[in-house]
């Protein structure tokens, strides 16, 4: 069998490409892995009767002048000057039916490239309905290539362009325009070739309607904020029960696990070690399917370039633009579904901007390590006779999250990823119900991806805190209750060593061992911040448990609660976002540089913090 | 000659010249906004936030300022 033809996905962003792509691949899809390249491109395979064709998504691009990363890739791939991708047999051009002119023009520099081309016409049905006509036939015979109409989000027509890939019935377009032709030149081609086949749509009357309300200062504002307040609230409690599920099964299946197996290192490691770890994994999952769910809503249907519109002054003022709203919302609910979010922002120095405020957000990991430390420590009082003190405190402490953040993104902005100005513009496509197929796609490709690369690092991680945690065994006397031999192991544990060890570097914030121990633990995850203290102390692990705040409250001062508060609002204290940030980023590079970043922030305030209140 | 950025919501005009930023000159150019176009300003963003411009079946929000200055002939 000869190696398959490999086809380059090109279009313009927003023409419905990536829905197109999932029409015709499906679940045939795996992440194209090239060194050196921080977004990788989608791979999809169609096969038919034993012949392959290779089909790989490519950033959208407007021509061949890139202002981003992404779109430097593309145009790279095409000339065949990327170092590692290798320049693609042909190329897709998917061109929108009922706006073809940025298409064509796209069409003309594509020609220079000597590729063969396949034009997909998408939005034929937006055509129909606003009774415009489209000649696909016509065009065809203009370009002198294969143009196949189709309705990506319905499915219609991607069976032709599945048969017209698969029959080798390329053809090299002429190059139409000299390759130095200006822009205006090339559109006042464009527009030659678009009135001959097209008679033009009426506007939407619908989209027109719809905008009036939701671009409007007062009602759009408003329900931008009733969408987004929606988002958010639907991340962190819908996700609840599919959580808590995870949990009880991980439970279930760790309790079995007891039963079967006597060896008692063998019994912990297998409970402990493999079960948890794996399912520290898994219980990212339902948050991650929603949000990808919700954002692939959001985009498809045409709601978010209109978010983004609305709240770009806002996020201007930190350097971002209107889309790094998304992940850094998405992130106060968990920071891994935010940082995957973010691809939805094209520019590469704005993603990357934004990725590093993300871990910032107070993310739903902190708040029982807020919980139990507010309630331990700061007194149940009130200011002003009417607010709580503790709520204030709480409140004090998203904000800090949340304003550092985007203080971080600005300095980044501009510093490490300062130049190259690229505008805000943003193309509103007309609003539309998007494709279930597509999104559903987009869900599995994207948590499959989760699993297999920063899962791997998770369950690693969680197998290495095991170790530290749990050896070398611990000598229990005969008759000790189970939550005593809990607490007579993790003191003599290396985990115990290692908080004895680096307590020093914590003495200055005034943290003994053990609250030592439990900072190093929070670095599997936050949340193990509680269960951590609670084992140390031999008390009930439930955070809203009376027994560990009390020992709490007695054992440190306020001033000691506040410093601890204050480290845990800044410190990257999470192995899986750092995995997930990796993964986005393409190198550790990144994840090492948001940890120092915030672990100099959370130090130091918290010395601060410790100093100004005692 | 006027600055499509002062222009009143609703105003429609053709397109003189696009300058600022080379890289942000050559993209509003390459999403249609080339000189001789009509265009018109669909409404603006809160805040002085961008604004949104319209050419065809093409509708654009774009972000006004020192980097991309659009200048127009008078309201047509």
């Amino acid at each position: 069998m000869s190696a398959p033809l490999r086809v380059a996905v090109v279009g313009t962003p927003n023409v419905g490409k990536s829905t197109l792509f999932n029409e015709l691949t499906g679940l045939q899809q795996k992440v194209g892995n090239f060194p050196g390249v921080t977004v990788e491109p989608l791979i999809g395979r169609i096969t038919e009767g034993g012949e392959t064709v290779e089909l790989i998504d490519l950033p959208g691009i407007y021509g061949f002048s890139p202002t981003s990363e992404d779109e430097k890739l593309t145009v790279d791939v095409l000339r065949g000057h990327h170092g590692s991708i290798p320049a693609p047999d042909a190329v897709l051009l998917v061109m929108n039916a009922a706006s073809p002119d940025k298409c064509l023009v796209l069409f003309s520099q594509l020609a220079s490239t000597g590729l063969p081309v396949v034009v997909a016409s998408t939005m034929v049905d937006t055509v129909k309905a606003g009774g415009g006509t489209f000649d696909d036939i016509g065009l065809g015979h203009r370009l002198a290539v294969p143009v196949v109409p189709v309705v990506g989000r319905k499915g219609i027509g991607v069976g032709d362009l599945r048969d017209t890939l698969m029959q080798h019935a390329w053809t090299i377009p002429e190059a139409t325009l000299d390759a130095s032709a200006s822009i205006e030149d090339r559109f006042a081609w464009a527009h030659e070739v678009s009135s001959e086949v097209l008679l033009a749509p009426r506007r939407d009357k619908r989209t027109e309607r719809l905008d009036a309300v939701l671009l409007h200062p007062v009602w759009g504002t408003l329900t931008f904020l009733i969408v987004m307040g929606l988002f958010f609230q639907s991340i962190f409690t819908w996700a609840q029960p599919l959580m808590d599920l995870i949990d009880s099964g991980v439970g279930m299946l760790q309790s079995a696990a007891k039963d079967r197996i006597d060896q008692p290192l063998l019994q912990s490691f297998v409970t402990n070690g493999i079960i948890g770890g794996v399912g520290s994994v898994i219980v990212f999952l339902p948050q991650i399917l929603l949000l990808n769910l919700l954002v692939t809503f959001l985009e498809e249907c045409g709601y978010l370039a209109r978010a983004a519109f609305l709240v770009d002054r806002a996020m201007g003022l930190f350097g971002l633009q209107g889309r790094s709203f998304i992940p850094l919302l998405g992130s106060f609910a968990c920071a891994i579904p935010g940082i995957m979010s973010a691809r939805i922002i094209p520019s590469y120095r704005d993603r990357m901007a934004t990725i590093m405020a993300t871990p910032l957000m107070t993310c739903s990991a902190r708040l029982p390590v807020y919980l139990l430390l507010i309630s331990a420590i700061i007194p149940a009082t009130s200011v002003m006779g009417v607010v709580s003190l503790q709520a204030l405190v709480m409140a004090g402490l998203y904000g800090a999250g949340a304003l550092s953040g985007l203080l971080i993104a600005l300095v980044l902005k501009r510093t490490l990823f300062r130049g190259g100005v690229v505008p805000f513009l943003i193309e509103f496509p007309p609003y539309r119900l998007p494709s279930a197929k597509s999104i559903g796609v987009t869900m599995v490709n994207r948590s499959m991806d989760f699993l297999k690369t920063a899962g791997t690092v998770i369950l690693a991680f969680s197998v290495a805190l095991w170790i530290l945690t749990e050896l070398p065994r611990a000598d229990v006397p005969e008759g000790t209750t189970e939550i005593e031999a809990s607490r007579l192991q993790i003191e003599q544990s290396y985990a115990a060593d290692l908080g004895r060890t680096l307590q020093p570097v914590f003495a200055p914030l005034g943290f003994d061992w053990r609250l030592t121990l439990g900072v190093l633990s929070s670095y599997a995850a936050r949340e193990t911040f509680v269960s951590a203290m609670g084992q140390i102390y031999a008390a009930d692990v439930h955070e809203t448990d009376a027994p560990l705040r009390k020992v709490l409250s007695q054992r440190y001062s306020i001033s000691v609660g506040l410093s601890l508060l204050a480290f845990y609002v800044f410190a990257l204290q999470c192995i899986s976002t750092m995995a997930i940030m990796k993964r986005e980023t393409g190198s550790w590079k990144w994840p090492a540089l948001a940890f120092v970043i915030t672990f100099v922030l959370a130090y130091g305030s918290a010395w601060i913090v410790g100093i100004l209140s005692s | 000659m006027t600055s499509l950025h002062t222009c009143p919501v609703g105003t429609k005009c053709r397109i003189l010249s696009i300058d600022g930023e080379q890289s942000c000159v050559r993209r509003v150019m390459e999403l249609g906004l080339v000189p001789g176009v009509v265009c018109t300003v669909e409404r603006r963003a809160p805040f002085g936030g961008p604004i949104e411009i319209s050419t065809g079946m093409t509708r654009l929000g774009v972000r006004l300022g020192s980097e991309l200055r659009i200048m127009i002939a008078g309201a047509e």
